[in-house]
């Protein structure tokens, strides 16, 4: 997880045929489409397996249709968002459901997905053993023991090595948002 | 982004919200530019040969197979389709 490339440059080198450049593009973008089909539209396993594989397969297909390159994440978070909504059409025909959309809720999941890969991606920035320590505990819900066995610690040097790893991804954070008020980009 | 004051625990729960896809999703969008070299190689050697055809409609799974693919649904009902086209 060190993403080397700016989104644009990632997608340049995706359409100029660099197949390395198109695994980390799914890399970089495979927990934000997985998390909008499952906890945005909540789609069963099998239909967000449906929806991403889609997702990629047009985006595969139709890079070149991107006017800007800097665009690929809302571009992925609408066609995502598209899928999820014919999925859900298509199956509510054959399995009517009583249960409802609410456009409320799920601008408000969105809103929070976009903040949650900006922290993915201020993540990667950090580097190990942070980056690695974080995504465990947090993303993969691993206990303290899990990791603590994997890297010969013992678990109250995790619990402290986390705490100090949160402070400095905030400091990631931070520093990037300071940033980029400054130069009015993202 | 929304305009959000970080701190360490909204930071934790936005982690908490990003668990990683399965990994065979991931790796099975990796793999789409491989599967369309494949594809297209198989497909091209069909419209050269008739014979050729009919055996890699005869068995799919077996065609992509034999040229390293994973013969997942989507790759089969991918090469059925571009082959009956």
């Amino acid at each position: 997880m060190t993403p080397e490339l700016t989104d644009a440059q990632l997608v340049a080198q995706c359409r100029s045929g660099d197949g390395q450049a198109w695994a980390e593009l799914v890399e970089r973008f495979s927990r934000y489409v997985y998390a909008i089909a499952t906890q945005v539209f909540r789609l069963s396993e099998h239909d967000a397996e449906d929806v991403f594989q889609e997702v990629f397969t047009r985006t595969y297909q139709h890079l070149d249709r991107l006017r800007d390159d800097a665009a690929i994440r809302p571009w992925l978070a609408q066609l995502t968002r598209n899928l999820c909504l014919d999925r859900i059409r298509e199956t509510s025909r054959t399995q009517p459901t009583d249960q409802e959309l609410d456009p409320g809720r799920m601008d408000e999941t969105l809103e929070q997905l976009d903040d949650a890969l900006s922290v993915q991606d201020a993540l990667a920035r950090l580097g190990e053993p942070c980056s690695e320590l974080l995504d465990r505990f947090f993303a993969r819900d691993e206990s303290y023991r899990t990791i603590g066995h994997d890297l010969a610690l013992p678990a109250g040097t995790i619990a402290s090595r986390l705490s100090r790893c949160l402070i400095k991804l905030r400091g990631q954070l931070e520093g990037r948002n300071s940033d980029a008020s400054a130069s009015g980009v993202r | 982004m929304s305009d959000v004051t970080w701190s360490e625990e909204r930071i934790a729960a936005l982690l908490s919200r990003f668990p990683p896809a399965p990994q065979g999703w991931v790796e099975a969008a990796a793999a789409l530019p491989r599967l369309r070299t494949v594809l297209d190689d198989l497909v091209a050697r069909a419209e050269a040969d008739a014979a050729i055809r009919a055996s890699l409609i005869a068995d799919l799974e077996t065609a992509l197979a034999g040229s390293g693919i994973e013969p997942t649904p989507r790759a089969v009902a991918e090469l059925r389709s571009r082959l009956e086209a």
